[in-house]
């Protein structure tokens, strides 16, 4: 899959396959340092932050958390809908 | 007042699969809308993993919807938060802008349905706020979201039966299909036959 910046999709595949390996062979089987990855993330993340700057996208909106506060839409009672 | 919409889909994979095909999940045969994916953060806290991606789509809008929405594509946030412990894995999505013209908020909640099964409950608010149109345009959000969840489990089963084959059950009843398939076309040709026979004999 490709990244929103042309240019991260490389550091952008590094960095899914170092998760995904560790999701698979170490998060799901209980261990939960997730260090092992840290180093490219943090590269790759400068890399699509830089990017979206340049597209004017705004990143307020992205930071703004909506699962699991107040402002989480919450399905009305069975049979209501 | 937004539209809801709910439904619920099974994968036959365990949940732990589920989870390691859902960030695999693109692309797929059914995701030529999805034209970026990227992970904004990411963290492990109280033992559960938090991500936040951003997705940009296609946005596919009938002729008269233009006037209102016309983007070439809209940016998406997915927020996600997975406890291993007690095999709970929800995702919360929303558009980024344009949500004055139509919102879009889907949350999938995926729980273990026991040994190889897994539970997806979705949930969607559709919502629009343009004077004299917000019907029209819900409706036409609804349907669209309709027919998206079914590409979007289709695509997803894609990933999870290449990533997990199943070589001994699948093959089984496989083998089980063309037994039954060869017998009901045996059984149509042996009436073809008869009835040719028998208009045969009428003449």
């Amino acid at each position: 899959m490709n990244s929103i910046g042309e240019e991260c999709t490389e550091l952008k595949k590094k960095y899914d396959d170092c998760f995904n390996s560790w999701f698979s062979e170490r998060f799901l089987k209980g261990d939960h340092d997730d260090s092992v990855c840290a180093g490219i993330f943090k590269v790759y993340q400068d890399c699509v932050k830089n990017a979206m700057k340049q597209q004017n996208i705004d990143f307020k909106e992205i930071d703004k958390d909506v699962l699991g506060t107040e402002g989480e839409y919450k399905a009305p009672p069975s049979g209501s809908s | 007042m937004a539209r809801y919409f709910e439904n619920t889909s099974t994968f036959n994979f365990s949940w732990d699969q589920v989870t390691r095909g859902y960030w695999k999940r693109y692309p797929n045969p059914q995701s030529t809308h999805v034209l970026s994916e990227d992970t904004w953060s990411r963290e492990v806290k109280d033992g559960c993993l938090y991500t936040k991606r951003v997705l940009t789509k296609t946005n596919r809008v009938p002729k008269w919807g233009e006037r209102f929405f016309n983007a070439k594509s809209v940016k998406i946030i997915e927020e996600s938060m997975l406890d291993p412990e007690k095999k709970v894995f929800v995702t919360y999505t929303r558009n980024l802008g344009y949500t004055k013209v139509m919102s879009v908020v889907e949350r999938v909640e995926y729980r273990s349905a026991g040994p190889g099964l897994t539970v997806a409950r979705r949930s969607a608010w559709i919502d629009s706020q343009v004077f004299g149109f917000s019907r029209a345009i819900r409706a036409f959000g609804v349907d669209r979201f309709k027919k998206n969840c079914n590409q979007m489990v289709s695509g997803f089963n894609h990933v999870l039966h290449s990533m997990f084959p199943r070589q001994v059950a699948s093959q089984h009843s496989m083998t089980h299909t063309l037994k039954e398939m060869r017998e009901a076309a045996a059984a149509a040709t042996d009436r073809a036959k008869a009835n040719v026979l028998s208009t045969v004999n009428r003449t």
